[in-house]
């Protein structure tokens, strides 16, 4: 499976493409300290609101900070928060979609109502909702975009162990005595590796998303720690005269969450090309 | 019909119970009563007014008879009075906003119908082609773009550098003094930006959405067969081709709604619109419990409306669904 897999990954060069700007972001947010050109949170009175130039490329803000830097930082940012947040809804999706399609019956039909039930309440207002009660923060935001992003891995995983649990393997495996656990965790889970990995990746960039539009509205990442979203606030405090300060980190969010989308789309292509839309 | 549209009301009922379960239990994850952030935001109130307040919200009882109570006032739209200064009753603030959100989201709706179906259809019937292409890249950056920079781009080139729109409220400031006329174009120039961008979120999806299911429908043997008696193939893709595979179409536009309700939030913040998303914003900036509460009930309860509103509208389409 895995050579066909690389072999049909290799011939879809979107994809490709998505994967090499994955891992330079990735390559650029852990080295950020010895890459930036100026410290991010360093101010400079004398070089408040400057256009782009050579040695601020991407201009400076209302403090005279280097907008590269920060982006470059804020880098960090966004992907520790989509790689903890993804963690999170998979744990729980895995968890539940596993229980659920593995044991039906009475425990299937409630967990499936509160998907239903956490479905019908929009996202967004639940984000926010949540943390007007909790502290703004990075750990706050990761924790809470990870507990109100489970649900689609959960139907995911319910559907592959409904079609999965009466096969034949199950069933020998059954017969010779595994315990439910050793069943959901060996035999069937394997099976739900593929599309929950796809979900994870797609997921990364939803989490991105969020982030940087919690943190836009002054309820996510906070001042002076440098995120996308918060210097995108900058940039609309500052809508009139500095236009650099809306355009880059908005560009910076759109590389990053297209890269992600077509990375998971590749992946899931090239594990199944029958999912291809 | 008639049984079909009573069974999906009492469907709804265990959800709403839900809703109402989890927007309660929400507003105690938060360390403290209450009324301490009340008593945060205004410090001259007295120890009496707190255990009024107290009473009022039932702190004094346990958890569920709290819920009870809540649930109680819930049913009849009260969610008791704001924390703000002006202490008005929680269901008025929301009802005077709710219009404007309702409108918005609605037009960004229709807009979505009327752009992404034909787009999803002629890029399903033309697979392949430039067009298609084209169209397929512009999906994939239009689902990464995040909404709400767009919103400050085209603020800047329609905003600013072209100064063709205001980017700010609904009305100018001289709205009192304009013509009928002058008064329609004035709001209209107000929407048009929010309405365009929240449509925006959607058209992505729904143009792929459109353009999948086409692709699948186009295959089936009634549209060989539909071909093979000789009928045009603009009779083929649009009678019998287009109706089927709008079907699925009505339940992604309900489920659909929560995305935009949630998004109102970050458009009517950005330009500065008095509907329910600002509302909401503003309450969560100053901590307004009920009105947090409150507004986060009506909304899921309008994404229930617009599923069922989804589902009627399926049923109707579909004489199959009626007969389940």
């Amino acid at each position: 499976m895995s050579n066909t897999f690389w072999k049909r990954f290799k011939y879809n060069k979107l994809a490709v493409l998505g994967g090499i700007v994955v891992i330079c972001l990735v390559t650029f947010a852990i080295f950020a300290p010895h890459i930036t050109p100026y410290n991010p949170n360093s101010i400079n009175v004398q070089h408040i609101l400057e256009p782009p130039t050579t040695s601020h490329p991407f201009g400076t803000d209302d403090l005279g900070r280097d907008i590269l830097s920060r982006i470059i930082w804020g880098s960090r940012i966004s992907l520790s928060v989509g790689f903890v947040a993804v963690g999170i809804s998979t744990f729980i999706g895995v968890i539940l979609g596993a229980i659920t399609g593995y044991y039906g019956g009475w425990i299937d039909r409630i967990i499936m109502r509160f998907v239903d039930i956490m479905l019908s309440i929009p996202t967004f207002f639940l984000l926010l909702a949540v943390i007007a009660f909790l502290e703004p923060g990075i750990s706050n935001i990761m924790i809470v975009i990870g507990l109100t992003s489970w649900m689609g891995v959960t139907r995911l995983v319910r559907a592959e162990f409904l079609s999965v649990k009466e096969r034949e393997f199950t069933q020998s495996a059954r017969a010779i005595g595994a315990g439910d656990m050793r069943i959901i965790f060996r035999h069937i889970l394997p099976n739900a590796i593929a599309p929950v990995l796809v979900s994870a990746v797609l997921g990364v960039a939803g989490a991105i998303l969020v982030e940087s539009a919690l943190s836009f509205l002054g309820i996510g990442v906070q001042p002076p720690t440098a995120s996308w979203g918060n210097i995108l606030t900058i940039g609309k405090d500052n809508i009139e005269i500095a236009w650099w300060l809306s355009v880059f980190p908005g560009l910076a969010i759109l590389i990053t969450v297209l890269a992600y989308n077509l990375l998971g789309e590749g992946i899931r292509d090239a594990i199944d090309p029958r999912m291809k839309m | 019909m008639v049984i079909y549209f009573i069974k999906r009301l009492l469907e709804m009922i265990p959800t709403i119970i839900g809703i109402t379960l989890v927007s309660f239990f929400i507003i105690h994850l938060a360390p403290g009563k209450p009324t301490d952030i009340l008593a945060e935001l205004n410090p001259k109130i007295t120890p009496e007014a707190r255990e009024k307040l107290e009473k009022y919200y039932g702190l004094d009882k346990p958890i569920i008879t709290q819920y009870g109570i809540w649930l109680k006032r819930v049913v009849k739209l009260d969610f008791g009075d704001s924390f703000s200064t002006d202490k008005r009753p929680v269901w008025d603030k929301i009802k005077e906003r709710l219009p404007i959100t309702i409108i918005i989201n609605v037009l960004s709706l229709i807009l979505v119908i009327l752009i992404a179906i034909p787009i999803g259809v002629s890029s399903a019937t033309h697979q392949y082609s430039l067009y298609d292409k084209i169209t397929t890249v512009a999906v994939f950056v239009g689902f990464a773009i995040p909404t709400f920079w767009l919103a400050l781009l085209l603020m800047i080139l329609f905003g600013i550098y072209l100064d063709w729109l205001p980017i700010s409220g609904i009305r100018s400031l001289d709205y009192d003094n304009l013509s009928a006329g002058g008064k329609v174009w004035d709001l209209a120039s107000h929407l048009i930006l929010p309405v365009l961008l929240e449509a925006f979120g959607g058209l992505a999806g729904l143009s792929r959405y459109m353009r999948s299911n086409m692709l699948e429908v186009i295959r089936s043997d009634y549209i060989t067969t539909a071909r093979a008696k000789g009928l045009s193939e603009r009779v083929v893709i649009y009678k019998h081709a287009m109706r089927n595979a709008l079907l699925p179409v009505i339940t992604i536009l309900g489920l659909s709604v929560p995305g935009l309700i949630g998004g109102s939030v970050i458009f009517e913040t950005i330009f500065a619109i008095p509907g329910m998303g600002q509302l909401f914003y503003m309450s969560v900036m100053m901590r307004d419990y009920p009105l947090i509460m409150g507004i986060l009930t009506i909304g899921a309860i309008l994404t229930l409306i617009g599923n069922l509103l989804a589902d009627i509208g399926y049923a109707v389409a579909d004489p199959r669904i009626r007969t389940r």
